[in-house]
């Protein structure tokens, strides 16, 4: 393909989905993750990078019979008067003489009693806070973009910032080299220049094993980045357990009546004092479990039951796994997960986010080229890592998830893309297919 | 399938548990017909005694997919479609992965024509253990004209065992394909309100499965469905139109789960395959290649998901095939099946006594990847599957079942004498497991090399520090 072209300039046909330019992000250079400074152990910048939910990525593979153990009823009764029709091709020509006309029926599932949670992210000054505006994420009550009832919001997408420079995918790096040592224009450019609906604020840098930053330092990190945006934010601690409820209840107490989404809350944690933080200072909570379905259940159960945490403060993350790397358990454990709650199950009513950052670590995201002589040529790298976002944070769109949490500025405008068309508010010049066959496609 | 319990299938069986379909109960292979990894064909006394014959008929009827399965081309290349039974993978799981056609036209010139009939054909992207390939050509008579249509045809099938779509709207084009691929049972494309008649009876004569067409419009695309099959033609497939933005797109999406919903719930006149055409991505009025061919993707990557077949593709760039193939292996993929190989030692290539040893986790997606990462570049060498219950290097380390005395129990479970078998008295460990280096060389007493935190770097990694000093 010789013609060279600026990922920026396909932001152009999302114009109308108020997306904005995307000047000067022209990716053509060297793409190859930076692991320096790792050193030889597992290091959490690593697992910061894939996300904070894939340092753990996978207890969840030895629990595939938990997952799928259950057979569920096969097919649906037979509707009695249509049996296949006889057949005999030998019979003689012409047997087609009239159209019998057939009209199409279609009904909606009945079994869909249940309306997911609506849950709202962000505080205006209707409401005590200081946010520009309030995201809803949640709401449904159909599988995603289905006909059988209309969905009430549509996807939001969250920009990752990180409160230190890390080692990022080149691609993703370019857009946000000179905003990274400040997390408060980091947060800044992702709102103006990339359109987030929201801002993720991951306080990695508080892990003992990185910089150890004190939870009071953190949250200086945390009103930088509220002072520097309206609009809702989502805080982030750096995966480390011990640690993260301590630094998450400081950054709620700074952020007191702005409702921001603590994350997480998850079983290998003291779940408590992160629900605790959130009631006493206005927050929501994202309970976050591994690909796990009856363990996300139990958390929920946990916050609801054990930690008062009303119903319209609980999103759910059930892990995110990249395309070829996992995303066929993701993908069912949303689905699965959606479906369940849709049916009645008040344990699983709440909206879904999802890590789509990860799918950087899919080394087709990134690596210049296969390792294996025997692949088709891969092509430019630069081209493959936004299409891997894309298509792993579309996938569980599909699924049923609500929230993106997401970092390559060309994916997240993509994703809004398709999502709103889907959703039903992107008009588009009607297009004539009768000549698909003979048009220079 | 219109029965979902082993016992409901086991009434038409000859209940006398002979074995010799290979399960020691006829109860048991009633189960395997139930989950569809057997078939009443495995069954021999059920197919040769004659006073089964109305069981055999009844069970198959019972036990045919909701939707129609429908066959394109011939040969070890054939491209099966539908036959599915759920609309949710996790109930079961889904069959026949969504077919990727690639487009060319009878209006390339022939060396162009060749080169990409060739590149479809030779795509290949390496797995878990296998390759991701393409499906098929799909030629469009842009001429629409008969002779030209009939010599793109010919030039294609000389080149590929892929099935082919016979792309036209007009009937004598697409009979003048038909003469030229007969033997080769390519899918007809496309029979529509105007045309049906002409090209139903082309299907007719020629034994071939066909496309109905009726973009937006479900009660026009049942009525041929319903007119072709009363007529005898049983391989259907069904083109609601593939519309490529704003709402036409949304209402397409809609009619998808419309036309698959109805035919798993039992509504066998529109129970078949669904083709659609994310080709049309370059109809939308989309400046950039680049840009087209992204959003090609998606609109593959929802249809995928959401009940597509068969797909009608164009762009052939890397960074548009390899995540269409990946989603369709993503979703297609049984979830019943096991994710981890078998905790032992392998050899990759031919090692000896002073080929590196190595070791990974039992996860197939990691065991599979480091495996062809090595074997690729011809690296011999001897690869320990640790038995870490099927989860990947970071995960375990981070989670303890990728631990020092895991990695010494596999060793001894295994055979593998280190201290024997090999004369370098070295182990290479993942760099993601680097943080069991010193344990390791307490609990194995050898050498212990950290590796690169990814297998892709290994030959790089190899020719820098092996042998070691």
């Amino acid at each position: 393909m010789a013609k060279k072209v600026k990922l920026s300039e396909m932001t152009d046909m999302f114009k109308d989905v108020e997306v904005l330019a995307l000047e000067g992000v022209t990716i053509e250079g060297d793409i190859e993750l930076d692991l320096s400074g790792l050193g030889g152990g597992f290091d959490p910048m690593l697992a910061a990078l894939l996300g904070q939910e894939s340092a753990v990525l996978a207890q969840h593979f030895g629990r595939l019979a938990s997952m799928f153990g259950v057979p569920v009823g096969i097919g649906a009764p037979a509707t009695g008067a249509s049996a296949a029709p006889a057949v005999s091709p030998a019979l003689a020509a012409p047997k087609l003489k009239d159209l019998i006309p057939s009209k199409f029926d279609f009904s909606n599932i009945e079994e869909w009693t249940t309306q997911i949670q609506e849950v709202p992210i962000g505080n205006t000054s209707a409401d005590g806070g200081s946010r520009g505006k309030r995201v809803l994420v949640g709401g449904e009550k159909a599988l995603p973009f289905f006909p059988d009832a209309p969905m009430p919001n549509r996807n939001q997408v969250t920009i990752d910032v990180f409160d230190m420079r890390i080692g990022l995918a080149k691609a993703v790096k370019e857009n946000y080299d000179e905003v990274m040592d400040s997390p408060g224009e980091w947060a800044k450019k992702n709102v103006d220049k990339f359109n987030a609906d929201m801002i993720t604020i991951h306080l990695i840098s508080t892990d003992p094993l990185v910089k150890d930053t004190s939870p009071k330092e953190a949250a200086k990190t945390v009103e930088e980045v509220l002072q520097a945006v309206d609009v809702p934010i989502a805080i982030g601690g750096s995966g480390n357990p011990q640690k993260d409820p301590e630094v998450l209840a400081r950054a709620a107490e700074v952020a007191e009546g702005e409702r921001c989404l603590l994350a997480s809350a998850s079983l290998n944690l003291d779940y408590a004092a992160i629900a605790e933080a959130a009631l006493k200072y206005d927050h929501d909570v994202l309970s976050w479990t591994q690909l796990d379905m009856n363990a996300q259940k139990e958390l929920n159960r946990k916050l609801m039951k054990q930690c008062n945490v009303p119903r319209d403060r609980i999103i759910m993350d059930p892990t995110t796994a990249a395309l070829g790397y996992g995303l066929d358990y993701a993908y069912t454990n949303m689905e699965r997960i959606r479906l369940a709650a849709l049916m009645g199950d008040e344990e699983l009513t709440f909206p879904m986010s999802s890590g789509t950052t990860n799918a950087w670590g899919a080394r087709e995201s990134w690596m210049v080229s296969s390792p294996l002589k025997e692949d088709s040529d891969w092509g430019p790298r630069e081209y493959r890592g936004p299409i891997w976002e894309i298509v792993t944070g579309l996938s569980l769109a599909i699924a049923g998830n609500d929230l993106f949490m997401m970092m390559h500025p060309t994916s997240v405008a993509v994703l809004k893309h398709i999502t709103q068309t889907l959703f039903g508010t992107v008009e588009a010049e009607p297009v004539d297919l009768a000549n698909w066959i003979g048009s220079g496609v | 399938m219109k029965i979902n319990s082993p016992l409901e299938a086991y009434k038409y069986l000859p209940q006398t548990n002979c074995g010799e379909c290979g399960e020691p109960t006829c109860m048991a292979f009633a189960s395997k017909l139930i989950d569809r990894s057997g078939k009443t064909a495995d069954c021999p006394p059920l197919v040769k005694e004659k006073k089964f014959a109305k069981k055999l008929a009844e069970l198959d009827r019972l036990l045919a997919p909701e939707i129609r399965q429908v066959t394109i081309g011939v040969g070890d290349r054939a491209a099966n479609i539908g036959g599915d039974d759920v609309l949710y993978r996790h109930k079961l799981t889904f069959f026949n992965k969504t077919k990727m056609f690639f487009d060319v036209a009878d209006n390339m010139d022939e060396a162009a024509l060749v080169e990409r009939v060739k590149k479809i054909s030779d795509y290949k992207k390496f797995y878990v253990g296998r390759n991701l390939l393409l499906d098929g050509v799909a030629i469009r008579a842009a001429s629409n004209d008969p002779a030209k249509f009939a010599a793109a045809v010919k030039k294609v099938v000389e080149n590929t065992e892929l099935p082919v779509v016979l792309c036209s709207f007009n009937p004598a084009v697409l009979k003048a394909g038909l003469e030229v691929a007969k033997d080769k049972n390519p899918l007809l494309y496309a029979a529509n309100k105007d045309n049906w008649k002409e090209v139903g009876e082309l299907a007719l004569e020629y034994k071939v499965p066909v496309v109905v067409s009726a973009f937006n419009d479900l009660d026009g695309l049942k009525t041929l469905a319903k007119t072709f099959a009363e007529a005898g033609i049983k391989d259907i497939v069904l083109d609601p139109g593939t519309y490529p933005s704003g709402k036409g797109l949304k209402d397409t999406f809609t009619n998808f789960l419309k036309i698959r919903r109805a035919g798993i719930m039992g509504d066998t006149e529109i129970a078949y395959p669904i083709m659609a055409m994310p080709l049309t991505a370059w109809m939308a009025g989309i400046s950039d290649p680049v840009s087209a061919s992204y959003w090609e993707t998606v609109l593959a990557s929802v249809f995928t998901i959401r009940y597509g077949d068969i797909m009608l593709l164009h762009s052939m760039d890397p960074y548009a095939t390899m995540p269409e193939v990946h989603l369709a292996e993503t979703i297609y993929t049984d979830p019943r099946s096991p994710v981890a190989v078998d905790s032992k030692m392998y050899k990759v290539g031919t090692p000896d006594e002073n080929s590196p040893v190595l070791f990974t986790t039992n996860f197939a997606l990691t065991y599979y990847t480091v495996e062809s990462d090595l074997a690729s570049n011809g690296i011999n060498c001897w690869l320990l599957a640790v038995n870490t219950d099927g989860i990947g290097v970071e995960a375990a380390a981070a989670g303890g079942q990728l631990s020092a005395d895991k990695v010494k129990d596999s060793f001894d479970k295994s055979g593998f004498d280190i201290h024997k078998d090999v004369t370098h008295n070295s182990v290479v460990i993942p760099g993601l497991a680097a943080r069991l280096q010193g344990d390791l060389e307490d609990k194995l007493g050898v050498r212990v090399m950290v590796g690169p935190m990814d297998s892709g770097r290994l030959p790089g990694w190899m020719e820098k520090n092996w042998p070691p000093k």
